[in-house]
C-alpha cells in the first residue's frame, strides 16, 4: 500500500492519531466478535450456572434444527424478493427519468427521499396501510375478493415486509442506475437509432449490457441490505411471525439470544452470519477491482 | 433523447407519475392519519383526505407523548435522536479523519496491520454480533447513557477509506511546500488538509447523520430508561400496544421522518456525492 513520496517523521504521533479508531474497533468490534466465536463453542445450562465446552455441537444442532433451516429459506425468499422488486422498479424509473431533459431533477428529488426513512418506520408505514381492520389496501383487495391478513397468513406477511424493504431501497438503486445510465456514451445510442433500432431494442442490446457492472454491484449491496439492515422492519411489524414465516436470520439471532436466552445457539448463528458478510464483502471488493479496469 | 416520439414521452411521464405516487403514498397516508380525530381510525376504513385534528394531535404528541405506551414526549425523543445522531456523526468523522491522516502521511511499523484492523469493522455489522457487544457495553457501565448509544457505533471503515482515497489525490507539492515553510504535522492537518476536505466531510456528514438518526436495534437494547428513548424506537413501543392510537403514532412517524428527509432534500447534491463515493 502506498503512502505519499514525502511523509512526516514521527514515532509516536501516528499511533496517537490512530488510537481512537483502533481502541473503539478493538473494544466494540474485535472483542465481541471473538466472544461470539468463543461462546459458539460453549453450552450453558438452563440456569446459567454451568457452561460446558461442546466444540462444534452448536453448529451441528443448528443445521439439524428445523426452525433454523426454515429461517434460512425465509431469508433467501425475502432477500431475493426485496432485491428483485426494488431493482426492477428502480431500473424502470431510472431509465425513464434518463429520457427527460427539463424534468429530470424534479423527478429525481421526488424519488430519492425515502432513503432517509428508517427501516423501522418504513415497516410501520406499510403495516398501517395493510392493517387488516383499518388499512386502505385490504379494503381495496376485499373488493376484488381477496382477504388480506398478515396476522394469520405467512405469505401475506412476507409480501408486506418485502414491500416495506423494497420501497425504502428504491431510491438508492435509482440513484446508482441513473448514474450508470448517464455514463453510457450518447454516441452509441445515436448510432443504434440511426440504424433503426427501436427504444426497446436499444435498451436490451446496448443499455442493459453496458449497465451490467452497476447491476451486479447493486445486486450484492441489495442482498446485504435485505439480510442485515432490515432488522427494524421485521421487529417493528411481524416480529418474525406468523408461525416463523418472516423470521429472517438476523432477527433470529436477536430473538434466540435476547428473548430465548439461548446464548450458545445465538452465538453460533452470529458466527455464521459473520462468515456470510465476509464472503459478500469479498465478492463486492473483487468485483470493484475488476470494475476499475473495465 | 435521440428522437422525437410524442407517445413515448407521454408514456414516460405516466410511468414516472405513477412511480412517484407509489413512493409518496405511504407517507401521504401517514399524514392523513395523523390529522384524524381519536375515534376516527378505529371506526373502519381510513378516510383519504386530511381531517381537522392535525394541530391537536401533533401538539399532544410533542408535549406529552402517549402515556399508556410508556412513551415520553416527542420533543424529548427527537432531542435524544438528534444528540445520538450528532455524536455518531461527529465521532465517526473525527476519528476517521485522524486515522486516514496517520495512514497516508506517516510511515510506521504495523501500518498495514492497523489498516486491516479498521477494514474488518466493515464486515461486522452491529446486528450480527449484537449480544456480545451488548455484554461489553453492560460491563463498561454504559447502558442508559449517550456514550453507550454513540461510542460503539463510531468506528467507521468507510469514512476512513474515503478520506484515505481523497488524501492520496492531494498533490505532493502541498506537503513539500508546507514543510519548507516549517509546518508541523498537526498544523498541516489543521490548515491544509481540513480545508481541502470540507466538501467530502459535508457529503459524509449527510450520510452519517441519516445513519445515526435511523439507528434502531442498538438504542432498543441498551436503553431501558424512557429519558433516553429515541424517536425511531419509541414508535415501535407505541405500535405494540393492544389498540395503538394510530393518529398519534402517525404524527410521531411524520416527526421522526422529517429531519433526515429535510437533510436529503436540502443537501441533495452532497447526499448523492456522499452516497456514490462511500460505496466505491
Amino acid at each position: 500500500m502506498q503512502t505519499k513520496r514525502m511523509t512526516f517523521p514521527g514515532r509516536w504521533l501516528p499511533f496517537a492519531l490512530l488510537a481512537p479508531q483502533v481502541i473503539v474497533t478493538l473494544i466494540f468490534f474485535i472483542w465481541p466478535a471473538g466472544q461470539a466465536l468463543y461462546q459458539s463453542l460453549l453450552r450453558e445450562d438452563a440456569f446459567g450456572l454451568k457452561t460446558t465446552f461442546v466444540g462444534l455441537e452448536n453448529f451441528a444442532r443448528l443445521f439439524r434444527d428445523g426452525s433454523y433451516l426454515n429461517s434460512l429459506s425465509v431469508t433467501v425468499v425475502f432477500a431475493l424478493g426485496t432485491t428483485m422488486l426494488s431493482m426492477t422498479v428502480a431500473l424502470l424509473l431510472a431509465s425513464t427519468v434518463n429520457r427527460m431533459i427539463h424534468s429530470r431533477s424534479a423527478y429525481t428529488t421526488l424519488l430519492v427521499w425515502p432513503y432517509a426513512i428508517a427501516p423501522a418506520l418504513a415497516g410501520v408505514l406499510w403495516w398501517f396501510i395493510f392493517n387488516p381492520s383499518i388499512g386502505i389496501v385490504p379494503y381495496m383487495l376485499e373488493m376484488v375478493g381477496y382477504q388480506w391478513n398478515h396476522r394469520n397468513s405467512g405469505s401475506d406477511a412476507m409480501l408486506l415486509v418485502i414491500f416495506a424493504a423494497a420501497w425504502k431501497q428504491i431510491s438508492y438503486n435509482f440513484l446508482f442506475f441513473l448514474a450508470g445510465l448517464q455514463s453510457i456514451p450518447q454516441s452509441l445510442i445515436e448510432a443504434a437509432s440511426i440504424d433503426g433500432a427501436s427504444p426497446t431494442k436499444r435498451f436490451w442490446t446496448i443499455i442493459f449490457p453496458l449497465l451490467t457492472p452497476t447491476t451486479f454491484f447493486l445486486l450484492v449491496v441489495n442482498v446485504v441490505y435485505a439480510m442485515f439492515d432490515t432488522f427494524g422492519i421485521i421487529h417493528a411489524t411481524t416480529q418474525g411471525g406468523p408461525a416463523q414465516s418472516t423470521n429472517i436470520l438476523v432477527y433470529k439471532v436477536y430473538a434466540d439470544g435476547f428473548v430465548g436466552l439461548n446464548l450458545g445457539s445465538s452465538a453460533a448463528q452470529s458466527v455464521i452470519l459473520m462468515v456470510i458478510v465476509v464472503m459478500l464483502t469479498i465478492v463486492q471488493f473483487r468485483f470493484i477491482e475488476r470494475r476499475v479496469n473495465y | 433523447m435521440v428522437e422525437n416520439r410524442p407517445w413515448a414521452n407521454f408514456f414516460a411521464h405516466t410511468v414516472l407519475i405513477i412511480g412517484v405516487a407509489l413512493v409518496i403514498f405511504p407517507v401521504y397516508i401517514a399524514l392523513v392519519a395523523s390529522t384524524q380525530a381519536p375515534g376516527e381510525l378505529v371506526r373502519g376504513t381510513l378516510p383519504l383526505l386530511p381531517g381537522h385534528h392535525g394541530i391537536e394531535n401533533y401538539t399532544q404528541m410533542w408535549q406529552s407523548g402517549i402515556s399508556t405506551a410508556n412513551s415520553p414526549s416527542a420533543a424529548l425523543m427527537l432531542w435524544n435522536s438528534f444528540v445520538m445522531a450528532m455524536a455518531i456523526t461527529v465521532g465517526k468523522l473525527s476519528i476517521s479523519l485522524l486515522s486516514a491522516f496517520a495512514i497516508v502521511y506517516f510511515r510506521f511499523r504495523f501500518r498495514m496491520f492497523f489498516f486491516w484492523l479498521i477494514f474488518v469493522t466493515l464486515m461486522l455489522p452491529v446486528e450480527v454480533r449484537i449480544i456480545p457487544t451488548f455484554q461489553v457495553v453492560a460491563d463498561l457501565n454504559m447502558l442508559n447513557s449517550f456514550a453507550g448509544l454513540s461510542i460503539p457505533l463510531i468506528a467507521s471503515a468507510t469514512a476512513t477509506f474515503l478520506f484515505r482515497q481523497f488524501f492520496m489525490t492531494i498533490p505532493e507539492e502541498m506537503l513539500e511546500a508546507a514543510r519548507v515553510d516549517g509546518a508541523g504535522p498537526l498544523k498541516f492537518f489543521k490548515d491544509i488538509l481540513l480545508p481541502l476536505s470540507i466538501t467530502n466531510i459535508a457529503a459524509l456528514f449527510v450520510i452519517m447523520f441519516i445513519y445515526g438518526w435511523n439507528q434502531y436495534l442498538w438504542p432498543l437494547i441498551i436503553t431501558t430508561d424512557p429519558n433516553y428513548t429515541t424517536i425511531v424506537m419509541g414508535i415501535q413501543r407505541m405500535t405494540s400496544e393492544e389498540n395503538p392510537q394510530w393518529q398519534l403514532v402517525m404524527a410521531a412517524v411524520v416527526m421522526a421522518a422529517l429531519p433526515p428527509v429535510l437533510v436529503i432534500l436540502f443537501m441533495q447534491r452532497l447526499f448523492v456525492k456522499g452516497l456514490t463515493e462511500t460505496e466505491k
